[in-house]
């Protein structure tokens, strides 16, 4: 690979020029979107990708009493045991079942854990199938980690949920890894257990691991989630990724997991202790008492939650904009309206006359074009209005 | 979309009881919400919104809907005072005048804008609002007091209120999340 050979075409290159695999690797599609949406004032924005509630005040307190009482040193490596141990008891009610010690892994959010098991699992060279559209570092990820990221692209039609039929129709057979995200962002769609037999039945068939992405695990409002890797024969092939930004509203303190066989783990470990030491400490503190005592907030937010995603589901269907029922994470993931072809073009020209910000789909890799990302994070209120503006603007062309 | 109504309505998550406790848990959240939205979150039709809640209304269990004022606020808007104090009461019974029979007589001022039983060092807990502290002064010294089973009176007045009804008073902090992310 060229990419690697430190031979060619470095002779004339300026210190400090970024590597090769960086110049690579295109800025995030949500990037220029989000520039046009800041030079806007008064944007009411559905392009969020976090939690508008705020961490449960039980876990921010249990993050300054750790600073009051000094606690500002590293932890293990894999994160403080009393914190894994309780990452493993709740990983319970999916049926899964995994040794703190050995098998459960403390990070700096779910994105670090995600990229570790890349840099500790992947090859040079390595096929790595990434079903999309999905969250944006899947991708790049592979590719910082010399793999060769194979788009598996969902349909709209199968409501964006994963098939043996669209792994083969991509490829993915050759893979040496699967990664995909469910609940899903950007779509929403969840996947039951019955859906993911036929999934886990291709990756055992095929000899592909598994990289399963829960991170909006808690939030799915039709049925319970259910996770790829406690049904049989996948436990050992899969690395579960979860954390605390979604469920308990804490983005901003940085604190993910993996849990997965002994062996994968130690590998990612060894990524992590040369390049994050452990995780954030004031937050593995407030991430134990949220497994402790905050299930209530996240009970009371995925109602919150819940009541947005009617609101918007039902205002979609009024207005004749045709939505699949999304029944995971805080996203819908509209078909681009008549007479707009280009999801681009319509979430421009959206921006521009009505001030409402979403995310054309096709930032979230192949599969997702045609589509708008739309978050209800964000204030029923704020919805009313957004949802009133983007039926004034669709009308309006028709 | 069409088979989302159909999930909803064959899935019985929305029976009668449910949907009371659903809708009542909204009404707590906004009374203000429109039925219109109110059937968007949660799936409900408009009609059914309607009758459910004229029916919580009819049978009591709703007794009426008020909002929630930072009065210190207010008085910008309606150039008067607003004082709120909580009194204490203790009382003796006997066998003619129980509890409810105290409660029934204090309840009738309109002062009283709130009355409980509570459990602990006094028997009732009274709320009172009123224009001024002397107002206040004399409805308690005046009217409550000499009822003729309370036999003290010890009275509290409101400096600051900091939350009402769930309703954090504070300036309403911006969002600071950043418009678009992943």
């Amino acid at each position: 690979m060229s990419l690697d050979d430190p031979g060619a075409e470095t002779e004339a290159e300026e210190p400090l020029t970024p590597s090769r695999r960086v110049q690579e690797t295109p800025p995030s599609g949500i990037r220029r979107f989000f520039e046009l949406a800041e030079e806007m004032d008064d944007v009411i924005s559905l392009g969020v990708g976090e939690p508008d509630f705020t961490a449960p005040w039980n876990a921010r307190e249990a993050a300054i009493a750790s600073l009051e009482r000094g606690r500002t040193s590293y932890t293990a490596n894999r994160g403080m045991r009393e914190l894994r141990e309780r990452i493993a008891d709740d990983a319970e009610r999916w049926n899964l079942s995994y040794d703190p010690d050995e098998e459960v892994i403390v990070t700096a959010g779910a994105s670090e854990a995600i990229d570790a098991a890349f840099r500790a699992l992947v090859n040079p060279g390595d096929p790595v199938a990434v079903a999309e559209p999905c969250y944006v570092s899947y991708d790049p990820g592979v590719r910082f980690a010399g793999g060769e990221p194979l788009p598996v692209p969902t349909r709209a039609a199968d409501e964006f949920k994963l098939t043996p039929e669209v792994l083969r129709e991509a490829g993915a057979e050759e893979a040496e890894l699967l990664v995909y995200c469910y609940p899903n962002n950007p779509t929403g769609a969840t996947m039951s257990i019955e859906e993911l037999a036929p999934v886990a039945e291709f990756c055992r068939e095929h000899d592909i691991g598994v990289l399963s992405d829960e991170i909006y695990a808690d939030l799915t409002y039709t049925e319970d989630h259910a996770s790829i890797a406690a049904l049989p024969g996948m436990r050992d092939r899969t690395v579960v990724f979860n954390g605390f930004s979604k469920s308990y509203a804490m983005t901003g303190l940085r604190l993910g997991y993996a849990m997965g066989p002994a062996g994968a783990i130690e590998a990612m470990n060894r990524i992590h202790q040369y390049t994050m030491l452990s995780a954030p400490t004031t937050a593995q503190y407030a991430a134990i008492e949220a497994l402790d005592s905050c299930g209530d907030e996240v009970a009371e937010m995925r109602k919150q939650y819940d009541r947005r995603r009617q609101f918007v589901l039902s205002r979609f269907e009024e207005m004749g904009v045709d939505c699949f029922e999304a029944t995971g994470a805080f996203y819908v993931f509209p078909e681009v309206p008549d007479p707009w072809t280009d999801a681009s073009t319509f979430a421009e020209e959206l921006l521009e006359a009505e001030s409402v910000a979403m995310v054309p789909g096709d930032a979230f890799g192949s599969g997702g074009d045609g589509h708008l990302r739309a978050s209800y994070a964000t204030g029923l209120e704020e919805l009313k209005l957004a949802m009133s503006r983007l039926e004034r603007f669709v009308e309006g062309a028709r | 979309m069409s088979d989302q109504s159909d999930d909803t309505a064959t899935d019985g998550g929305h029976d009668d009881a449910a949907a009371r406790a659903e809708l009542l848990d909204l009404l707590c959240e906004n009374a203000r919400y429109a039925t219109a939205d109110l059937a968007r979150m949660t799936g409900l039709d408009a009609e059914a919104v309607e009758a459910t809640i004229a029916d919580l209304e009819a049978s009591g269990v709703v007794q009426g809907y008020a909002a929630v004022v930072d009065w210190e606020r207010a008085e910008s808007v309606t150039e008067s005072e607003h004082v709120h104090a909580l009194v204490e009461l203790n009382v003796s019974l006997d066998r003619e005048t129980g509890y409810e029979d105290i409660a029934d007589r204090l309840a009738q001022f309109p002062e009283v804008q709130a009355l409980r039983l509570v459990s602990g060092d006094y028997d009732f807990a009274l709320e009172v609002e009123e224009e001024s502290m002397g107002k206040v002064s004399r409805f308690v010294s005046e009217k409550v007091a000499p009822v003729p089973e309370i036999t003290q009176t010890v009275t509290h007045y409101v400096m600051d209120t900091y939350k009402e009804a769930g309703h954090r008073f504070e300036e309403t902090g911006d969002d600071d999340r950043l418009s678009v992310t992943p």
